[in-house]
């Protein structure tokens, strides 16, 4: 997501690492840096000046000069604005008791609000809501149709104005009929999507405002592309005052955008960003997290939205099972690694998983990973007998031979396979040796939030593992190097690490309850 | 969701770690030689590469087409207008409605003296115009030294000069449309999701069956919900025919039935709609490959492959023209939704590194919204709202001088 950005960010605190001191000039070159990445990633030169002004007042008093690492502290400064700028954490919807609860989404045109209608109404069936959709685009030939087809694959009931009736229906009725309709089939929330209008169309704009009149909807979300340049700012002023949103929708957050829009809208609106739309899937949607995104563009990782993935698809058997293999006396089997890998298609696409891998994204950011990448390695995997997956020490040239004609790869790529397979037990069992050898719950707990904190903080656990794992990852001539150095791409966050690990299980903990 | 043992939990995530970047690190050193034999084999693509976008087809499955009611389509088409001025006019009269009008803020600028502070400033519109920083900065440098080189000191010239080197940097370039003499013109219309490709493609199929073309549309759009709805409510009122499949089709197959169909009816243009994607989504970029050379296999060669681009966009335009460029080579820029207030600076930047033109913008909704580029029009609205923006309220000197 936000990967260019963290890059520039990266590339010149790195510079900075490890500086005793930091001169006056030295925070103004860090400055200017930053004030060209902010721009390149489309935060709005405005909302760029005053968060340069805002950083540099701190950055040059007495908080840096005096800190024994004044590059980190930089960081840490940055850290804390971009969180200050986003929102400090990620905001709810709040329905309140309303019944129904009206949520109303605008936007510019082709901004992804029907997309987003139809993902928020599967969110909020997957919570026990029971919405409706409500067709109020009746600009946009087939608008209504795509509703309805949205619609039908959730599972959502949608109300639409009838097909052949009025042709000059008004949103502004249709919108309104709909709280009947809600009542009368019993959905507890009204989901509304409206046309979409430029922000200098008075009389479309004049629509929304009746439309939220009509509704008084509890939320009206403002849907923006991440892809949105400097405009940012004036088309958000301009939809805060006709319909006063009360949270952002994020969308095509999943392409390589640098998405400095969020900051801009955040920054001028001082409305909070609720939902991240982050691919084509209906489940791609996700409640946004200022503070991961802050993490994010500081090169940081996103673990805990890989830890939520995780719960999300592993049922608690498999978990346990899994443990079992790592606590327990049972190893880890290329017939595991391969069950892993089905596991973890199942979580989203590879390349968003691999954007959330702590120190990974850096050198990574080119690559270009989905599902099909999986097929060579899956493919070796099957070849072998269940002997060699569960033995793969017995493997010897003859037996490479045979698997690398049935799986079509060639021996070299065999070789690289358990290669990595070997460093990645290896890895597995000093982590559940360690946990299983300090006994007792609690430390395994420990370490588990050590774990954590490594990868949201960037501490050295995690950098080691990642570096460790590049390694061995490049180890073929030719190949982009994954240099051991993959996790040093963490390293900057270190000085800021220590606080957020305060923070990061509590945070955990809530969110799940917000779940339900 | 059942509570999960957090340690269990942890050791879950630390193997999904582990896997995904022990498949990332396999993934990428395979990837160098992969990546090699592509490109020097282009036309000859590894046979992994032709399986059909697997994640969309797996993931989303395609939904039944709805029954679709004709009366609905024609409820929600766009009101037909009459078009009582020239696209040319109209891109002027959009784009020049600003209170100042022509470039007039700039001027005032340029009046306090061509000094840094003025150069600062033009820094921030050109910035605020989404021109990219590394354009703006080349753009101001060539500004300075040949204000200095010619000793400039009339603002006037002054802004002539900066006029003159962005009309410079939009390039001279062939702006026509290609077509052809013999069978049905071909052109592909591609660009992300949201950018206005179904629309646009309505108004050029407007355009050219207003002139009296016949004019055939291929709804290769197999995957957006209704997106085959929207394009055939276009052609209804186009009058253009629409070739189409049931959602979830091949995309390479529709485009390849629009060619036959194009060509059995000897008809004068064929348009050919696609799927947005986001140029980071490989699999659907190849895709997108994939339908231009089956399309190609009938047509023998597109005339035109046009990226629509949403003025609004920001610096992520390059990278959506390099990557659409790589996988389609893009012919021509769409630059959409012009009515706004975004002013589409991004186009200059893709000129530059690219060389891809801007062929078409987008004013509005109506079917006539949609206009030949006119460079001086384009430079003159770069500055127009932005000095509006800039000097809220204020006085422009401008106005006071005779």
């Amino acid at each position: 997501m936000f990967d260019a950005l963290s890059d520039r960010l990266e590339a010149v605190l790195d510079r900075l690492k490890g500086r005793g001191t930091l001169s006056e000039s030295d925070v103004d070159e860090v400055l200017r840096e930053i004030r060209l990445a902010l721009l390149e990633a489309d935060v709005n030169f405005k909302v760029v000046k005053t968060f340069v002004a805002r950083v540099r007042e701190r950055a040059i008093g007495a908080e840096v000069s005096e800190a024994l690492n004044p590059g980190q502290q930089v960081v840490k400064i940055v850290n804390e604005e971009l969180t200050g700028v986003l929102g400090d954490q990620s905001a709810p919807l709040e329905l309140g008791s309303a019944s129904p609860a009206v949520i109303m989404l605008a936007g510019l045109q082709g901004s992804g609000k029907t997309t987003a209608a139809g993902k928020l109404a599967a969110h909020l069936k997957k919570k026990g809501r029971t919405p409706l959709l409500v067709a109020a685009d009746l600009q946009r030939p087939a608008a209504v149709d795509q509703l309805k087809v949205l619609g039908a694959r959730v599972d959502v009931p949608v109300h639409a104005p009838e097909p052949g009736g009025d042709p000059d229906a008004d949103p502004v009725a249709v919108a309104a009929g709909a709280l009947k309709e809600a009542t009368r089939v019993g959905a507890g929330v009204v989901i509304v999507d409206t046309a979409g209008r430029t922000n200098v169309d008075d009389a479309m704009m004049e629509q929304a405002t009746a439309i939220k009149r009509a509704v008084d909807p509890v939320e009206t979300l403002f849907v923006i592309d991440a892809m949105i340049g400097q405009e940012a700012v004036t088309v958000a002023k301009a939809f805060q005052e006709a319909v006063d949103f009360t949270g952002v929708i994020l969308s095509k957050l999943d392409g390589d955008a640098r998405g400095g829009a969020a900051l801009s809208v955040a920054e001028v609106t001082g409305r909070p960003i609720k939902f991240a739309s982050t691919g084509e899937r209906l489940d791609e949607f996700e409640a946004f997290h200022p503070d991961r995104m802050a993490s994010r563009i500081l090169g940081m990782g996103d673990v805990l939205t890989l830890i939520e993935k995780a719960e999300e698809t592993y049922t608690a058997e498999q978990t346990e099972e899994l443990s079992d293999k790592l606590l327990g006396e049972g190893t880890f089997t290329l017939e595991d690694f391969l069950e892993q890998m089905q596991q973890i298609k199942r979580m989203g696409p590879l390349q968003n998983l691999m954007g959330m891998m702590p120190g990974l994204g850096k050198e990574l950011k080119d690559v270009e990973v989905d599902e099909s990448d999986l097929k060579p390695v899956e493919a070796i995997i099957q070849s072998m007998t269940p002997e060699e997956r569960r033995r793969p020490e017995i493997l010897n040239g003859k037996r490479k031979k045979r698997i690398a004609r049935g799986s079509g790869r060639s021996a070299q790529e065999i070789n690289e396979l358990l290669r990595n397979f070997e460093q990645m037990r290896q890895m597995m069992e000093q982590m559940g040796g360690a946990a299983a050898g300090r006994g007792g719950k609690l430390a395994q707990a420990k370490q588990m939030r050590q774990m954590q904190k490594a990868g949201a903080g960037g501490g050295m656990d995690m950098d080691a593992l990642m570096s460790q794992l590049g390694g061995s990852g490049a180890g073929g001539a030719g190949g982009p190097a994954l240099p051991g150095g993959a996790g040093a791409g963490a390293g900057p966050g270190g000085g800021a690490a220590p606080q957020r690990n305060k923070r990061v299980p509590p945070r955990k903990k809530k969110k799940k309850k917000g779940k339900r | 969701m059942e509570a999960l043992d957090p340690v269990a939990t942890g050791l879950v995530v630390v193997v999904v770690l582990l896997v995904v970047g022990g498949v990332a690190g396999f993934v990428v050193r395979g990837r160098g030689g992969r990546d090699g034999s592509t490109r020097q084999a282009a036309t000859a693509p590894a046979p992994e590469r032709e399986a059909p976008a697997p994640e969309r087809e797996v993931e989303d499955g395609p939904a039944p087409a709805e029954a679709e009611e004709p009366a609905e389509a024609e409820e929600a088409a766009p009101p037909a207008e009459p078009a009582p001025l020239t696209p040319m006019e109209r891109f002027r009269a959009r784009l020049g409605r600003s209170r100042a009008g022509l470039g007039s803020g700039l001027l005032a600028l340029f009046r306090r003296g061509l000094d840094e502070a003025a150069f600062e400033e033009l820094e921030e519109r050109l910035i605020s115009a989404d021109v990219g920083v590394e354009a703006t900065m080349e753009i101001i440098e060539g500004l300075r030294e040949r204000v200095r080189a010619e000793g400039v000191t009339d603002p006037e010239q002054a802004l002539a000069l900066l006029k003159e080197i962005l009309r410079l940097e939009l390039g001279v370039a062939d702006r026509t449309l290609a077509r052809r003499e013999e069978g049905p013109t071909t052109w592909l219309i591609t660009g992300v999701n949201g950018t206005g490709k179904t629309t646009s493609i309505g108004k050029l199929a407007a355009r050219h069956a207003r002139d009296g073309e016949t004019v055939v549309l291929a709804a290769a759009d197999t995957f957006r919900a209704a997106a085959i709805e929207q394009l055939s409510s276009w052609g209804e009122r186009a009058g253009a025919r629409v070739v189409k499949q049931a959602e979830g089709a091949d995309p390479a197959a529709v485009a390849y039935d629009g060619w036959q169909a194009a060509s059995a009816a000897d008809a004068d243009l064929l348009l050919v709609d696609t799927a947005g994607r986001l140029q980071s989504k490989r699999a659907l970029m190849e895709e997108l490959s994939k339908v231009k050379r089956v399309l190609e296999k009938g047509a023998g060669h597109t005339d035109e492959v046009l990226l629509v681009l949403d003025a609004t966009t920001g610096q992520n335009g390059i990278s959506q023209a390099q990557a659409f460029q790589e996988a389609v080579d893009v012919s021509g820029v769409i630059l959409t939704k012009l009515d706004g207030t975004a002013r589409g600076g991004i186009v200059i930047a893709i000129q530059r590194q690219l060389g891809i033109p801007v062929k078409l913008v987008g004013l509005g909704e109506t079917v006539d919204d949609l206009a030949d580029f006119d460079v001086d029009a384009f430079v003159e609205a770069l500055f127009a709202d932005v000095a509006q923006d800039v000097e809220l309220g204020g006085e422009d000197p401008a106005d006071r001088e005779p």
